[in-house]
């Protein structure tokens, strides 16, 4: 690492004045960020820490959606969504181990954006409203690409709200080495529709599948994706599968995850 | 009956209350007054020439004591090798140079270019930054067989070629193999890769020198399996320093499986600047050095050829294998896919004619090395595959194929140079089909389709040498050192015992076993035994563990001496027990005059050894400590039978090992407890070679795998709960112990029962797959399964 100041601020305001200096981060519960820091890949010069901030932490039903605190973790999340949202509380209890489940959070996981990461699924497919300490933005509008957000510069994530699906759940098939979704499906059935995202999968990150979305609408059933599949052109090839591999598992993973929800 | 102590009981590992209540000594926990940090800036880039490395901001950095680059080690010698081999055409391998900085040339991502040593770690992390290196890139030298082309790039100047040595075993035998082969009823061939892999022990490596002025002492702490080794190998090549004046201290170590046998740069680099800066100087790997600095396992390219005759009976085997030395000769690389490998290719069977060709390959990668079973799990890999593969292509059962070919007398020499002392095949098979509960498959495998599972089960055999090895024929074979083993027993005045072992512990347990066979042969309790090991200053010249030699050479060698320690008590007792020394018997701790009640404790004799007042004085000196030097006369043989039972989810090609079944014949038993733990890791990591580990390089030299998010290590719900059986004992012929050795097996047998099993799976389905490389992600089943 190299040195950089450290702050931790107890309200919303004192963490956005933090932000405004130059070359200031913030630290949700550092699971990506300290291990960047470890291999100096980034040279904040100070670290402002949201975990101090009372206001951003918890979960609370809001009307027909849930409102989860942008500094809650992992843990705290599949904690107290177990009733209102299990499909949510089986994606936290998934994520990592359990170090990482006591000190990630759900902004810092949307934040980062990571192309495997579970959360932006969940998000996407829940239709989630990503607010932050200066506006509102629908998460059909929030992800834009490997980890690319509709965040500004110091911009925090203070808050995601869910609106809770009819039913809903994530398939996740994981990469064997980091157990990051190799492939995650999240599907969720509303009165109004069906919301398919699928993480892992693409170069350009999560992403709505929707055909699956359209072929569900109408029969929510798994063998409603039969004979639909995604354009390998697009999807990730490295490693750990290839591009025709990744596509054919979105197919797989979708059923597997509509047979769960059914 | 369980026996509750001696040989054959299973008392707790002693060590681990300190390793699990963080009271462990590690390399790590060791900080010396004033010491500074090295931290060291390795190459980026897979091949390149060094036109300039200019470190004059870096030094001019807060906290920098001094920036060493290669020109500081001009003149001092480079990395030795330990083992030379012999070509097929009788020359001696190319054996390059191994600065311990990079000299003129970077050979792979990783290789040191120069030391920071400074005042804190990060103080060493940001000069190093600041160092400017101008290099010249040159194209990456990866794939074996493109390297030994002509006109191919080569990783060294000075060699001829990027081949470091092609090896024919027994070359005298090639033609008849040739020949057998042609005429064969039946050949079955396959091509095989054997993964590369990173050991990845949980403590990475670690390294301190001290350098004391006043007596002009080198003192060396570092995480290694062979202190001695590295005694002999620094001082007298790479630094010059003599025995009497260099001490090296293995503490706690936290794994090595073969990774932390080897002499590294890092180590003599603490050392030699310890001296220079008149200073203790510190290393600690990250994880991410360990990576690319650690010596690698496997990475063998092989063709293998079975021939039958009409009857099924085995009559040649043919190999070609072109094995990745890496950018460096690491300490025993030659030897791992030489004579640990080849001598090995006949396995459980009585193959009668048999040659086996290794090319050994320079690339810009990570030297390559022994890693646990080194150049066994290699043979038993290819040979159990292929059999396999020649009982689908003969639509023959595969145990039955076995079992036909199984050799059954004993001793049995092998055509390839070793003479298997004993074991019983036909005995671990008909255990394993026991344990297995192989009869109950065909219902088993109906409930898995019943879910849309394909299940498959996967059969093979092993054998190893083990017990390394006979000083005069390793000799013979080209290593540069002997491989006996080396034990002193220190009685103490009031009886208690202390062991100076040239084994190492790094998590054998040796520490609770080792005082079992003591404790039995005086019959006193195991805790008046304690186990010192891993500082040369107090042991006595040692070779150290690995090749599962630790209690075959070096519990031999501590029965030896305790032999003599108990011949000298004897004469003791008789003296004060007025009889003459043959009528002397002990047993349960008391030495007792045959036919006589007169008796007298073992507390007795020794404090008489120490307070010699009514002595034989004229006869035996006092004082009861007693050294052995163990040089064992064969290699031992474990042997056994394993079972892998896997599922297969056909749509997503993920691999599920549902049962895992291993019947080993080690021999006689000192610890059942630590055997089981033994094969339980040996299987871990075979399970993890099988379908999870593997070390990629892209065509750059980049290593892709460079760390957890992406080499995958075998995780606690990866496997299953194994059957474990090691009651078949043929004890070893030639050792006082009659042990084999248990410390490799599960990782060498591991692998081909796995892979046997998955494409057993497929090919229920229908598949058309015979052989898919290691590791079997889920990607490359399904791509296997889908053409
Ligand atoms: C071993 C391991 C396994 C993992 N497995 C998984 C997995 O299976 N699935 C998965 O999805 N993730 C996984 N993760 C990632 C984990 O979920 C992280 O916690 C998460 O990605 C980042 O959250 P954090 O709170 O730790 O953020 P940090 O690491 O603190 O920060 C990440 C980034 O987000 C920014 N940031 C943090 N909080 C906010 C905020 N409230 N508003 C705006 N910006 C913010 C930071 O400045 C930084 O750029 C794993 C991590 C590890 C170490």
């Amino acid at each position: 690492m190299y040195e950089f100041e450290f702050e931790k601020p107890s309200t919303i305001a004192d963490a956005v004045k933090a932000l405004g200096e130059e070359d200031a981060q913030a630290l949700g519960g550092g699971q990506t960020l300290i291990p960047t820091l470890k291999q100096r890949l980034a040279m904040p010069s100070t670290l402002v820490s949201l975990s101090g901030i009372a206001e951003m932490r918890g979960v609370c039903p809001d009307g027909d959606a849930i409102a989860i605190g942008g500094a809650t973790t992992h843990a705290e999340v599949e904690a107290a969504t177990a009733d209102s949202y299990p499909a949510l509380s089986a994606l936290a209890g998934q994520i990592g181990d359990p170090a990482v489940r006591n000190r990630g959070t759900i902004g810092g996981s949307l934040a980062n954006n990571d192309p495997s990461a579970c959360y932006p699924a969940a998000a996407l497919a829940s239709g989630a409203t990503i607010v932050t300490n200066a506006r509102e933005i629908a998460a059909d509008d929030y992800f834009q690409g490997l980890f690319t957000t509709a965040l500004d510069e110091g911009e925090i994530i203070t808050n995601v709200r869910m609106p809770v699906p009819q039913a809903a759940h994530y398939e996740k098939f994981v990469q064997p080495a980091s157990r990051f979704a190799l492939v995650g499906v999240f599907v969720a059935r509303f009165a109004d529709g069906v919301r398919v995202a699928v993480t892992g999968a693409s170069e350009e990150g999560v992403f709505r599948w929707s055909e699956a979305e359209a072929a569900l609408a109408g029969n929510f059933d798994p063998a409603a994706i039969d004979g639909l599949s995604v354009d390998a052109e697009g999807m990730i090839g490295d490693l750990h599968g290839t591009k025709a591999y990744r596509a054919h598992l979105v197919g797989v993973i979708t059923k597997r995850a509509v047979a769960a929800a059914a | 009956m369980p026996k509750d102590s001696g040989i054959g009981a299973s008392p707790k590992r002693r060590e681990d209350v300190r390793f699990l209540t963080g009271t462990g000594n590690y390399t790590d926990d060791i900080n010396l007054n004033g010491q500074a940090y090295v931290h060291f800036l390795r190459s980026d880039v897979a091949h390149g020439r060094l036109v300039s490395v200019d470190t004059s901001d870096a030094a001019a950095m807060p906290g920098v004591v001094r920036i060493f680059t290669g020109a500081d080690f001009e003149g001092v010698g480079g990395l030795p090798c330990g083992w030379q081999v012999t070509d097929r055409f009788g020359e001696v391998m190319q054996e390059p140079a191994h600065p311990v900085l990079a000299q003129g040339k970077v050979r792979h991502v990783g290789d040191p270019i120069a030391a920071v040593v400074a005042d804190t770690p990060e103080q060493a992390r940001d000069a190093a930054e600041a160092i400017a290196v101008e290099m010249e890139e040159l194209p990456a030298v990866i794939n074996m067989k493109e390297a030994v082309k002509d006109g191919a790039t080569k990783v060294h100047d000075d060699l001829t070629s990027n081949l470091c040595y092609d090896w024919g075993f027994v070359e005298e035998n090639r033609e008849a193999v040739d020949k057998a082969i042609q005429d064969a009823a039946h050949v079955t061939t396959l091509e095989l890769v054997n993964n590369r892999l990173v050991a990845n022990p949980m403590e990475p490596r670690v390294a301190v020198g001290d350098f004391n002025r006043a007596t002009g002492e080198s003192t060396l702490y570092t995480t290694s399996q062979n202190p001695h080794v590295i005694r002999l190998l620094m001082g007298a090549f790479v630094l010059g320093i003599p025995e009497h004046k260099l001490r090296v201290v293995a503490p706690d170590v936290g794994g090595g499986f073969g990774s932390k046998i080897f002499h590294y740069a890092e180590e003599a680099f603490c050392t030699f600047a310890a001296k220079a800066l008149n200073r203790a100087v510190k290393w600690t790997s990250s994880r991410s050095e360990a990576f690319m600095s650690d010596a690698h396992g496997r990475d063998h390219v092989t063709k293998i050829e079975l021939a039958l005759d009409a009857d099924n009976n085995f009559t040649a085997l043919r190999t070609e294998t072109y094995a990745n030395m890496g950018a460096y000769l690491s300490t025993f690389a030659p030897s791992v896919p030489t004579w640990l490998h080849g001598t090995l290719m006949a396995g459980n069977y009585k193959t009668p004619l048999i040659y086996v060709n290794v090319k050994a390959v320079f690339t810009n990668t990570v030297a390559v090395d022994a890693y646990r079973g080194a150049g066994r799990p290699e043979a038993t890999y290819q040979l159990e595959r292929v059999i396999d593969k020649a009982a689908r292509e003969l639509g023959v059962d595969p145990i039955a194929l076995r079992r036909q070919n199984f050799i059954t007398e004993f001793p049995y020499a092998t055509p390839v140079a070793v003479e298997y002392d004993t074991g019983d095949y036909v005995a671990t098979m008909d255990k394993l089909e026991e344990i297995a509960d192989l009869s109950g498959f065909a219902a088993r495998r109906a409930a898995s389709e019943a879910k849309g599972k394909l299940r498959g089960l996967g059969v093979n055999c092993y054998i190893e040498a083990c017990g390394i090895a006979p000083s005069n024929l390793v000799g013979q074979l080209g290593a540069r050192a002997g491989l006996y083993e080396s034990a002193t027993v220190r009685v103490n005045a009031t009886g208690g015992i202390v062991v100076m072992t040239g084994s190492h512990s790094h998590g054998q347990g040796h520490e609770t076993s080792f005082p079992q066979v003591i404790a039995d042969m005086i019959g006193i309790p195991e805790d008046m035994v304690e186990i010192e090991h891993g500082d040369t200053a107090n042991t006595p010249m040692g070779m150290g563990t690995y090749g599962s030699r630790s209690l075959a050479v070096g519990g031999s060698a501590m029965v030896r001496a305790t032999e003599k320690i108990i011949a000298k008590a004897k004469k003791i007792a008789a003296h004060i027990l007025e009889a003459s020394d043959a009528d002397i018997e002990l047993k349960d701790g008391q030495f007792t005059v045959a036919g006589t009640d007169k008796s007298l404790a073992w507390g007795d004799v020794t404090l008489a050894a120490y307070v010699p007042h009514n002595y034989p004085l004229e006869d035996i000196e006092p004082g009861l400590e007693e050294t052995a030097f163990y040089d064992p006369a064969n290699f031992t043989y474990p042997s056994g039978a394993y079972a892998c039972e896997v599922e297969v989810d056909p749509d997503t090609g993920k691999v599920t090992i549902e049962s895992f079944a291993a019947a080993d014949d080690f021999g006689n038993i000192v610890n059942p407890m630590i055997v089981d733990g033994q094969v339980h890791g040996g299987i871990g990591q075979g399970i993890g070679q099988a379908l999870l580990e593997g070390c990629v390089y892209d065509e750059d030299g980049q290593l892709l795998s460079a760390s957890f998010m992406d080499y995958a290590m075998p995780r606690a719900d990866d496997l299953p709960f194994y059957k474990v059986d090691h009651s078949c004992q043929t004890p070893c012929t030639h050792n006082p112990l009659g042990v084999k050795g248990c410390g490799e097996a599960g990782a060498i047998g591991t692998p081909p029962a796995v892979v046997n099993a998955v494409v057993d799976a497929l090919q229920s389905a229908g598949k058309d797959v015979t052989h898919i490389d290691m590791p079997l992600s889920p990607a490359r089943v399904w791509a296997a399964m889908n053409g």
